[in-house]
């Protein structure tokens, strides 16, 4: 495991390793997307209350757990930068912030749309709500300071260290933002089980492990970018823009 | 070493009141826009007072945070400071409480005498002030995180709030809403209880956290 992990820390091996890995989170997200969206779009029936206003989840549940779960693994990963001195998990970082942001986005757009017809408004100041708007806010943030560093490594290392500040505020922003006030619904998937029926389920849970696969592509995608625009002077990247292929 | 340093920050204000004064009398003029802006009516502005408060102390809190390491940059002060065999979490606990002493504290009296113009009745003015005595110090440990991150920027005044305000939105909602409480009638404990727990959290993990980002900041 460490072993593989300190490979990675070479810009080629990592580069390579997104290459080789983006079609197969491609397909695979595809396929998932595909099934998931037929599932809860068609086979799946009306909710009993929201008709098929409901169906809007598919997107936004796992869009809100993605922005939450990409913010957990930038933290993890400028851990790792700060600690073992890994370059290349400072670039792994930089490039999911971008994605991670989108996806709090695309949550916070979903929830609106579907709070239109729902709660008769698109905006609430809600818990929730509010909590995934200062998570966009503090993912903006994080983007800002990389990018204001003239020097790439202590932007990197300034948002290292910002992601972690923030890993450890945003569960407390959520719970203070809780006890402020709640409107939005409580939470429908529970480890003990769930108050969903299985048609329903199943579609959400597909499309979940698609944003998941989807992120990957995304990111083997943003890494290798990343990757060149970062060694721009390194030979093997010379190498590789000359001969078109490596 | 350490006390000679807080002196020293106190000194520093003293010398130059100008500069310390900027934030309490920001926090006075702004507050003073609102019974402009909205009413002067007693029953509009002390429900809102609360908010108004802690929105405006919060803001004033942004304004001197360059202070903190900038003047140390530019002269040299800072690269003795990481170079003392002192550790620079202390260190960097003691600048802050210095600052906290020069631009918090007034805003604290400040608030209650914000808190009166805002018609909010004298027995609650006691729990503004706890409050803004627990909230603000958790402002200034984030500010000092934020400030030292961004000791090297020319950009530092703009992007500071920007980091700084979403992180510190918690304090914000105890904070205002534990004198709001108050005024209908409930205990305003328990909002106190959330604040002093998140004061003791960031006491004892920013001052860290600053050290690593002014090491990262000032060798870039």
């Amino acid at each position: 495991m460490f072993t593989w992990l300190h490979k990675m820390g070479s810009p080629p091996v990592l580069y390579r390793f997104a290459e080789r890995a983006a079609p197969w989170c491609k397909w695979a997200a595809f396929v998932l997307l595909a099934a998931g969206l037929v599932g809860g779009l068609v086979l799946s029936p009306p909710d009993y209350q929201q008709g098929d206003g409901f169906r809007i989840i598919y997107i936004h549940v796992p869009a809100a757990i993605m922005s939450l779960l990409v913010f957990g693994y930038m933290a993890v990963a400028s851990a790792t930068g700060l600690i073992w001195r890994l370059r290349m998990a400072h670039a792994v970082t930089a490039a999911a912030a971008p994605i991670g942001a989108a996806f709090t986005f695309l949550a916070l757009v979903t929830g609106s749309l579907w709070g239109k017809p729902m709660w008769g408004t698109y905006w609430v100041w809600d818990a929730r709500l509010t909590s995934e708007l200062i998570l966009l806010f503090i993912y903006l943030g994080y983007i800002a300071v990389v990018n204001a560093f003239p020097d790439q490594r202590t932007g990197d290392r300034a948002g290292a260290i910002l992601a972690l500040v923030g890993a450890v505020d945003i569960p407390i922003v959520h719970y203070s933002v809780q006890w402020w006030t709640t409107l939005h619904q409580g939470a429908t998937l529970k480890l003990s089980g769930s108050s969903m029926a299985t048609s329903m389920l199943w579609p959400l849970l597909t499309m979940m492990v698609a944003f998941l696969l989807y992120f990957c592509w995304l990111l083997s995608l943003r890494v290798r970018t990343e990757i060149l625009h970062r060694e721009r002077r390194a030979t093997w990247v010379m190498r590789l823009a000359e001969n078109g292929d490596s | 070493m350490l006390r000679e340093l807080l002196r020293r920050e106190l000194l520093i204000a003293w010398r130059r009141p100008g500069e310390a004064m900027t934030p309490v009398v920001f926090f006075l003029v702004t507050s003073m826009l609102f019974p402009l802006g909205l009413s002067p009516d007693a029953s509009m502005l002390r429900p809102l007072a609360p908010g108004i408060i802690w929105v405006v102390a919060f803001l004033a809190g942004m304004l001197g945070l360059q202070r903190l390491f900038r003047a140390d940059y530019e002269d040299g002060t800072l690269e003795q400071l990481l170079l003392s065999p002192r550790p620079l979490t202390l260190i960097i606990l003691v600048k802050a409480m210095g600052h906290w002493l020069v631009t918090g504290l007034p805003v604290v009296i400040g608030g209650a005498v914000v808190a009166a113009m805002l018609f909010v009745p004298a027995r609650y003015i006691v729990t503004v002030v706890i409050g803004l005595l627990l909230g603000t110090p958790v402002l200034t440990l984030l500010g000092t995180m934020v400030a030292a991150l961004t000791v090297s920027l020319r950009q530092a005044s703009v992007l500071g709030p920007v980091l700084i305000l979403p992180l510190v939105t918690p304090v914000l909602i105890f904070g205002a809403h534990s004198t709001t409480l108050a005024m209908q009638g409930q205990s305003p404990v328990q909002a106190f209880e959330a604040l002093a727990a998140m004061l003791i959290l960031s006491a004892s993990l920013l001052p860290a956290a600053s050290a690593v980002a002014l090491r990262i900041s000032h060798e870039g």
